[in-house]
């Protein structure tokens, strides 16, 4: 238990100390490079405004990755089970995957114009399904024969059988996919929340502290961020110990 | 006796990129109920396609399929599977493992008649003690023990198995061997064994199935006449070396070649 909060800390704690060196050391000024040491003047200043925008951007985040875990193991169900439906959506997913979420934001924000939490929220899911779909995908896809006859000897329904064997059986990959697809979303959430002008959440404060030349805040939203990455991945985590702890053999 | 189990001119083909590939060629055996039949033949000429056959899990091409006087058109609940693979689900413990095929054959079954229907089947194995256990937890052995309650616990009028004790070594074979026969006579069920091992067939069986090769029929069909409460020490006699004599050169026939000169 010490070591699984020291070491992280420690490692937090030794990073934020050379970051401040480092600025110390070069003698940067504050419009170049903020320092740790600048950040809790920004926290102190704008405490509520961090309190209401990572409240924006987490619900927003944690919104687009609810939507992408439904839809992603819908997907990922589609194309388990059927080779016909494989076939036809990878090259669909894949490409859609591979273009660039920045150039969606215009397109979003033109189709549903003023709907800012919903197009965050949008983004957030389609830049979060993918890994979610393929893993789950693949999961079914090679699940072996034998597990399946094991209930299908007894008669048993498809959904029976995915109930209580391949949706089990997929989970750990479906947390790896999870874990990957929570940084996504965060990422996604924050695009639209930077590009898109009016925006809410900590993008925006970001954008505002760009544009008052404020860096100190800005380097304290990027810290702030990181916070709600962490928060959400280990919130992942937990689940997976959870739901998929199993898959753990003991080391050794 | 009535046949529990009747192939009737069964023949199977299976498509694959290159054409039709025939299996089972106008197959046709019998096994009376609460009988044992162990089959054997060449690798690759048919014996998983027939387990998969007798257990409803596909349709053959012409030829029918009958258990208990019915035809055999989808999977039933009242058939056991064991494979080569114990197959157990890592999620789940031992006791959950076993209790599994209860959930889908008797929902209405109390939680604690399945446990007790389970853990009497884990004793009679030799699993005491091991219910709560993660099937990794568990040596090869042990995991097909528990993989021998899981196709049982529905109280199953057929058993079908396809090489169960293949992947296991020698001992623990001849152990799970005894194990089979003492189940056998606490609860008894019809049963296909696919194997490999011809002292494994006759040690088991009460009549054992050679297959040709592929496309199979049945080539020769031998009736084990060695009493029910066998020992090992049983397959030392004359009549069982005879008997394993026989089989072996009609392995060899099946494989086309042919037999030794004895
Ligand atoms: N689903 C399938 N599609 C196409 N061909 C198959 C399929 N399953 C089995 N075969 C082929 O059918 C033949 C018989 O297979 P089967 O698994 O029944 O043999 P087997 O007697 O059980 O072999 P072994 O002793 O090695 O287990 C093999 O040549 C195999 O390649
Ligand atoms: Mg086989």
């Amino acid at each position: 238990m010490l070591r699984q909060i020291g070491v992280p800390l420690a490692a937090i704690l030794i990073f934020l100390a050379l970051w401040e060196f480092i600025v110390w050391v070069n003698g940067w000024p504050n419009y170049k490079m903020a320092s740790p040491s600048d950040l809790p003047a920004a926290y102190a200043k704008y405490w509520n405004l961090f309190l209401v925008m990572g409240w924006q951007t987490l619900w927003r985040t944690v919104a687009g990755l609810l939507i992408a875990v439904l839809v992603g193991t819908l997907l990922g169900m589609i194309m388990g089970f059927s080779r016909i439906a494989r076939d036809g959506l990878y090259p669909l997913l894949v490409g859609f995957n591979a273009v660039p979420k920045a150039t969606l934001v215009p397109v979003i924000s033109l189709i549903f114009i003023g709907q800012h939490d919903f197009n965050t929220v949008l983004m957030a899911f389609l830049i979060s399904f993918f890994p979610i779909a393929v893993s789950v995908g693949i999961g079914l896809s090679t699940l072996e024969p034998e597990y399946r006859d094991i209930l299908r000897a007894l008669g048993a329904s498809n959904f029976t059988i995915f109930r209580k064997i391949a949706l089990p059986k997929t989970l750990p990959e479906f947390f790896g996919a999870l874990k990957v697809s929570v940084t996504l979303a965060f990422i996604g959430t924050n695009l639209v929340e930077i590009i898109s002008p009016h925006g809410r959440g900590l993008g925006a404060l970001f954008q505002s502290g760009a544009t008052n030349g404020d860096y100190p805040l800005m380097f304290a939203v990027l810290i702030a961020l990181a916070l709600l990455g962490i928060v959400l991945y280990y919130g992942v985590v937990w689940l997976e110990k959870t739901f998929a702890g199993w898959a753990e053999r003991p080391a050794g | 006796m009535t046949n529990l189990i009747e192939i009737k001119g069964v023949t199977h083909a299976y498509t694959t990129a290159s054409g039709p590939l025939p299996v089972l060629d106008n197959l046709t055996m019998a096994v009376p109920e609460g009988e044992f039949a162990a089959v054997v033949g060449p690798s690759g000429c048919g014996k998983s396609t027939l387990t998969r056959l007798v257990a409803g899990l596909m349709k053959p091409d012409q030829g029918e399929v009958w258990l208990h006087g019915e035809r055999v058109k989808s999977p039933r609940k009242t058939v056991g599977m064991a494979f080569q693979n114990p197959v157990l689900l890592e999620w789940r413990t031992i006791l959950q493992n076993v209790i599994l095929p209860l959930e889908i054959v008797a929902p209405k079954m109390s939680k604690a008649d399945r446990e007790a229907r389970a853990m009497e089947l884990l004793d009679l194995v030799g699993l005491t003690g091991f219910d709560g256990k993660r099937p990794s937890e568990l040596s090869g052995g042990m995991r097909q023990r528990a993989s021998l309650c899981r196709s049982i616990v529905h109280k199953p009028d057929v058993l079908i198995m396809d090489e169960p004790f293949g992947a296991l070594d020698a001992f623990t074979r001849e152990d799970l061997w005894q194990t089979m026969r003492d189940l056998r006579a606490k609860e008894p069920f019809t049963c296909v064994l696919i194997t490999h091992d011809l002292r494994e067939s006759v040690f088991l069986g009460d009549q054992v199935i050679v297959m040709s090769g592929r496309p199979a029929h049945a080539q020769f069909i031998l009736d084990v006449d060695l009493p029910a409460d066998r020992t090992l020490d049983i397959l030392y006699t004359p009549e069982a070396a005879a008997m394993l004599h026989t089989l072996r050169d009609q392995i060899q026939i099946a494989q086309g070649r042919n037999p030794e000169v004895h």
